[in-house]
């Protein structure tokens, strides 16, 4: 502070606002916003764990693959064909075999011990080799929706193998007219990792943007900082753009070492496509859920309410999205539904095209302009209510 | 050392938060019968020596001696604990906002047992003395601070306590209200002369009325006794000088006295703010009614009023944080609001809370500051180390603004107010909470830049001896301006015979009152003239009851309470009610593992009839949707990379004529595997196809087929005929959100309290942990019975899954449940301090093995090892066979007696649990 010149502190500087002067600002408060995120500790730790070890243990952990079953069998043969057919019974498909007698059938689906259970009739070793017509039973749990149909279907092929082959030693010869083998493009052994490993990744871009910067939002209203940027130089759209690029950027980076390094190289899934098309798509998308979390931080007053807010939003959000079960499973009109006003779905079927497909921009392209169509609607809406909220205009 | 008997005695008592010591040895004796007051500035520990002798905070060491008992003994604390009342500090901590001031009162009057005609005639004359009558009905958050003050110490007072303790009962608080709050203690005491009071407070003006004073600072002690005897120690005529000589001989040395300068001779012709008629409505309330004022440049212009006057919503229209409703605010001739960027950078502010980045470093926050502002870069570094050398923030300029006293964060704010050299300066309340020697210190940093550099500035203060230092003050109450002009002007112009008075003076005569009362309410030495003299103070009727161990009543008091707060929060009964609802249809549809419409395409390189045959064998398929003909193989290739194939049969050519010469042709299925579990559903579908087909080649060609023969294998499907996923979906999605939603709104329930500062009634009443757990428990079952009961109904009318078994069972069980994962929710609870990671913690906790350890997506007998341990060892997985045998399996009650029993005892664990975990006093 100099001397006392008190007239030069009442003239205004002259000062003109230019496009270079927004990027300047905008660049100020990404810096800003940034090192905020650093200096939180307990949400780095989220974002680094989130996109690590979460990945890891749910692509390793749950699992829709068939495998790991417990089987409840009758075996009233008794013969070398029943024998044979409860040894093929091996894992990784089935856990244990548990000889169980007809009467305790029933008690043992109803309680949820044991999903199917094959019933081996008596005389099924005669009757297969007088070539008389026999029937065995198999009956499924069909509450457990993950195995019973895919796991019926395998215990019946290898029924039928083991019929097959012991029939093929007995000389009653028979092959089939027509050999069909199926083969599975993408995911040759159709392992459950390799996709809920990338679908997990994609629920967390979901997850930490919309939280990290709904959480940056209220903790500037609660701190009462946004006041202070409300009364600086600043316009509504530098401070709202910032926050955006910030967390995007840090979920960004997030994502794509995530991909990289856990999923490529610790999960051992090979990624067919371009990363760099992936980031291209995922940036877009880090700004349309951004764009959703300043909304959803104008709306809750405090972090516990935001809380609470976020939580349903997020699980329909990820459950609806083509990430967890098949697009084409959900009715027709909520396809329609979800695909018009969020940009998940958009964003999943992006991902599963490029990372395992390999597809290129010209294959995506509907995807990419959703998620700029979408993008810029949220940010639109999010603006105005920042405004509204926010400035009180 | 007092002479009269203690009331509460310390002995070598010490306090530390991690490496901070907030007491340090202390040994005091608190006389009984009087009214003590504990003086210093903020953070020295007066706080945590209230909260010791009140009993809600744990020793560390020493001793605390409260009506001759131990304070460390909780049979003591049981015993006396009703006898004492406790205020903590904050306007309104203990109340809840959205409670009326009845309802607020009553709650705590139902804490110590009163029966209810017992509590209206207490809180009717308790609202009477405190004036607070014609508000019965109005919500506590819409009080004004001085208001909740005395609503605060109405929840205090319901009990007749014998030692009330009050933690800065009136900081932040008009002159007015705080002269009418000692004026309600006085009568009180006047009433009860047994009674103690203890009193922690800033203001020192406050403190020369008390009857004895304890002066603390930085941990210790540093004088007792009578204001007169400490008067007479330091000679100094008033408690603010007197105070400052007890102070250790280097901490004085950094007082300076703030010496007032004329302001040099200006041309001031063109006003630096004008405002005329502003006006602000909130709805239909007027915050701001048609104010006027001019303010010179290089004024100091002070703004004084009650809390709630308008005075923060008249800064933020000048400052352009809110629109103005009527009339015009002008800075430097330029009306304030249009974005005006050019204004904004002339003019610097600070808010009432310190609202810096406490995530930036001291250094950092001024940084981005200058950078915000355009200073040139060169200037930059020389501005910032002129503010940090003049601001005296060289030594702290890496430390983060929350590890810094209240005094030095002030000092910080007002370095990034004037960082960009702004011709005017807008103050909220700048110096609430900081001790006299920070505040003269800032106050000489004002007088310098309003002196020597002009510059404007506006500020708002509740301390008299700031006000007397502006060069006009404006006078402000219920939106309107009720006087203007110089200090020495209005107290001329009143004839009053200080500031003070004559501040009380206007807002008693706008306020309707009868000047006299109030100027003596100010004085807080009226009782015997007292106009409401509590009546029911002399002979309280003290029950026993508040000694149990357990009184439902007080049970009562929590459930009743957190059921009104619950219905009054539009968010959480969203959470609550729809969440659910909403979910349930998601995940209903949402989660489906019926695979249909696949797309399915021909390669058919052969095109004889037989291939034909086989397309068709295919295409027939109730599953797949037909596609066009793949017609070479980049096409099948690209045709599945842009995933408009999702299966494609490819037929070799020659495979008619390998088929009629019995060679048995190959032909490949392609499937996309991007969806592993998709693809393994069409390969199963596959299978079933080419049997199909093989089936009937065999009955054209043999006319039997030689497999039938053998074996069939009839599979049957039990309890999902249809074998549609909704059925096996809803009782589980039942399973996972009875645990989510009731579960996190528990935890809420508990950690809101410590958010919030009401878990302070929980520790400073007898409300024993029992009756606080399992009455704010309560509530949250009922709700979650209410959900259960929507979500029965949506299962029967959304997705037409009905009951099949045991409707009893499904009801029991779903009650054990719900209780059991609230109790959960509240034993996570008891971890937690903020209700953010309360949501996220709970929510993680809670869905993690719900989903994949409970038999949602895996059935627990294909689980093994620690994932099958951690299931079994919560209660979903012993829930979803209830909602999965009465839903689909139709199973009678008997079956599922084991699980019932096994719910109900983790209901029981969780709470015992949540009991041992939930301290009683603040650690």
């Amino acid at each position: 502070m100099g001397g006392p010149a008190p007239s030069d502190r009442t003239a205004f500087a002259p000062f003109r606002i230019g496009l270079g002067t927004h990027a300047s600002n905008l660049f100020r408060l990404v810096v800003k916003e940034l090192r905020s995120i650093r200096a939180d500790p307990v949400m780095l730790c989220l974002v680094v764990y989130a996109f690590t070890f979460a990945v890891h243990s749910v692509a390793s952990g749950a699992s829709t693959e068939v495998r790991n079953l417990t089987i409840g069998v009758v075996d009233e043969d008794r013969s070398d064909l029943s024998r044979q057919i409860v040894s093929a019974f091996n894992p990784p498909l089935v856990k244990t075999v548990v000889p169980i007698t007809p009467a305790e059938i029933d008690p043992a689906m109803d309680t949820g011990r044991l999903v199917f259970v094959v019933e081996l009739p008596p005389r099924l070793q005669k009757d297969v080799l007088s070539g008389r017509p026999t029937e065995v039973q198999l009956g499924v749990d069909a509450t457990a929706m993950t195995q019973a149909g895919n796991g019926s279907i395998y215990i019946q092929t290898i029924i039928a193998q083991e019929v097959a082959r012991f029939a093929a030693r007995s000389d009653l010869t028979d092959t089939a007219p027509v050999q069909v083998v199926t083969r599975a493009k993408f995911n040759p052994n159709l392992q459950t990792s390799w996709f809920t490993s990338v679908m997990q990744v994609i629920n967390n871009i979901t997850l930490l943007t919309v939280i990290l910067t709904g959480a940056a939002l209220i903790r500037e209203r609660e701190q009462g900082t946004v006041e202070h940027l409300l009364v600086m130089p600043l316009v509504p759209v530098e401070i709202m753009l910032a926050k955006v690029i910030a967390n995007g950027l840090v979920i960004l980076v997030g994502a794509g070492l995530s991909l990289v390094v856990v999923v490529e190289g610790w999960l051992g899934v090979p990624i067919a496509g371009s990363i760099a098309l992936f980031l291209l798509g995922a940036g877009l998308y880090a700004l349309a859920v951004a764009a959703l979390g300043i909304l959803l931080g104008t709306i809750a007053s405090s972090m516990g309410q935001f809380g609470l807010l976020v939580i349903p939003i997020l699980l329909l959000m990820q459950l609806l999205s083509g990430s967890s079960t098949p697009m084409e499973s959900m009715p027709y009109w909520l396809q329609i539904l979800v695909q018009t006003v969020s940009p998940t779905p958009h964003f999943v079927a992006l991902a599963q095209a490029v990372l395992y497909r390999g597809a290129g921009p010209s294959v995506v392209w509907p995807q990419l302009v959703a998620l700029v169509a979408l993008g810029s609607v949220y940010f639109v809406f999010a603006l105005a209510r920042f405004r509204r909220v926010i400035f009180g205009a | 050392m007092t002479g009269a008997p203690a009331v509460a005695r310390l002995e070598r008592v010490s306090h530390r938060y991690g490496k901070v010591a907030a007491l340090d040895d202390v040994s005091l004796d608190l006389p009984a019968g009087r009214i003590v007051g504990v003086i210093g500035p903020d953070g020295v520990g007066k706080s945590t020596l209230l909260a010791l002798v009140a009993g809600v905070r744990r020793m560390q060491s020493g001793r605390v001696t409260v009506f001759g008992g131990d304070m460390a003994q909780p049979r003591h604390r049981r015993r006396e604990g009703a006898r004492i009342a406790y205020m903590p500090q904050g306007l309104g901590r203990n109340l809840y906002p959205t409670l009326s001031v009845f309802e607020n009162i009553d709650f705590h009057g139902r804490l110590f047992g009163q029966g209810a005609s017992e509590r209206r005639a207490r809180i009717t004359d308790l609202l009477t003395a405190t004036g607070l009558d014609p508000f019965e009905d109005r919500p506590a958050g819409k009080l004004s601070g001085g208001m909740k003050q005395k609503l605060s110490l109405c929840c205090a007072l319901i009990h007749d306590p014998d030692l009330l303790i009050l933690d800065e009962p009136t900081t932040g608080v008009d002159p007015l209200s705080r002269g009418q709050f000692w004026e309600l203690i006085a009568s009180i005491r006047a009433g009860r002369p047994g009674m103690s009071v203890v009193v922690a407070t800033a203001y020192m003006d406050e403190a020369s009325r008390f009857e004895w004073l304890v002066a603390m600072d930085d941990g210790h002690v540093i004088a007792d006794g009578t204001p007169a005897a400490l008067l007479e120690r330091t000679a100094k005529p008033d408690m603010e000088a007197a105070f400052i000589a007890l102070l250790p001989p280097e901490k004085q040395a950094q007082h300076r006295p703030v010496v007032l300068r004329p302001r040099p001779p200006r041309l001031d012709t063109v006003p630096a703010i004008e405002a005329e008629h502003l006006t602000r409505r909130f709805g239909r309330f007027i915050a701001v009614d048609d104010v006027s004022f001019r303010i010179a440049r290089g004024e100091i212009f002070g703004f004084l009023g009650s809390n709630g006057c308008g005075k923060s919503t008249t800064i933020k229209m000048l400052t352009g944080l809110l629109p103005v409703s009527e009339g015009t605010a002008k800075l430097f001739c330029r009306p304030v609001g249009d974005n005006d960027m050019e204004t904004r950078r002339n003019v610097g502010y600070m808010s009432q809370a310190f609202s810096l980045y406490s995530e930036l470093t001291v250094l950092q926050n001024l940084e981005l500051h200058a950078q915000l502002y355009h200073l040139p870069p060169h200037d930059r570094p020389v501005r910032i180390k002129e503010l940090l050398e003049r601001y005296e923030l060289e030594p702290v300029k890496d430390a983060r603004p929350d590890s810094l006293p209240l005094g030095i964060k002030q000092r910080l704010q007002l370095a990034v107010a004037v960082l960009h050299r702004p011709a005017m300066l807008i103050l909220d309340e700048p110096t609430s909470g900081v001790d006299p020697i920070a505040r003269d210190a800032f106050w000489r940093t004002l007088i310098d830049l309003s002196r020597d550099e002009g510059v404007t500035i506006f500020l708002s203060t509740h301390f008299m001896n700031e006000a007397e230092r502006c060069d006009r003050i404006s006078l402000m109450h219920a939106g309107r301006v009720l006087a203007v002009g110089t200090p020495a002007e209005l107290v001329r112009e009143r004839g009053s015979t200080s500031l003070e008075t004559c501040f009380i003076d206007y807002l008693a005569e706008a306020a309707g009152l009868d000047a006299k009362v109030a100027q003596k309410a100010a004085k807080g030495t009226a009782p015997e003239k007292s106009p409401a003299q509590p009546a029911t103070v002399t002979a309280p009727p003290r029950g026993t009851a508040h000694r149990q161990r357990f009184d439902p009543r007080r049970l009562w008091a929590y459930a009743r309470r957190e059921t009104m707060e619950l219905l009054r929060d539009p968010i959480r009964i969203a959470f609550a009610f729809i969440g659910p609802i909403l979910l349930m249809i998601a995940f209903g549809y949402g989660i489906s593992f019926d695979v249909e419409n696949l797309r399915f395409s021909a390669f058919d390189q052969d095109n004889s009839p037989e291939s034909r045959q086989l397309v068709d064998a295919f295409t027939s398929s109730r599953y797949f949707s037909e596609q066009p003909p793949i017609r070479s193989a980049p096409e099948l290739d690209r045709r599945f990379r842009n995933g408009s194939v999702q299966i494609a049969l490819e037929i070799p050519p020659r495979f008619g004529r390998d088929l009629q010469s019995g060679r048995a042709p190959e032909v490949a299925v392609w499937l996309d595997g991007a969806m592993p579990f998709r693809a393994e559903t069409s390969r199963g579908y596959v299978t079933g196809l080419a049997n199909q087909y093989a089936h009937q080649l065999a009955m054209e060609r043999l006319g039997t087929d030689p497999s039938a023969t053998r074996v069939s294998v009839e599979t049957r499907f039990r309890y999902n005929q249809a074998f549609r996923s909704v059925n096996a979906m809803v009782p589980s999605v039942m399973m996972l959100l009875l645990i989510l939603i009731p579960a996190i709104m528990s935890a809420i329930a508990v950690v809101r309290e410590k958010e919030t500062g009401s878990i302070a009634n929980f520790r400073s009443t007898p409300v024993t942990k029992f009756e606080f757990l399992l009455g704010k428990q309560l509530p949250y079952i009922g709700i979650a019975m209410i959900s259960f009961g929507l979500l029965v109904l949506v299962a029967l009318f959304v997705f037409d899954v009905p009951v099949k078994g045991s409707f009893a069972a499904l009801v029991l069980g779903t009650l054990f449940y719900v209780a059991a994962t609230t109790g959960f929710g509240q034993f996570i609870s008891t971890f937690m301090k903020t209700q953010v990671a309360a949501v996220f913690a709970t929510a993680l906790l809670s869905i993690i093995p719900a989903v994949n350890f409970s038999g949602l997506l895996v059935p627990i007998s294909s689980l093994s090892g620690s994932a099958r341990l951690i299931g079994l060892s919560l209660p979903p997985a012993w829930y979803q066979p209830v909602t999965a045998g009465t839903f689909t399996k139709g199973l009678p009650f008997a079956e599922l007696g084991l699980n019932i029993l096994v719910l109900a005892g983790f209901a029981l664990l969780f709470l015992i649990l949540s009991q041992l975990l939930l301290r009683k006093q603040e650690a």
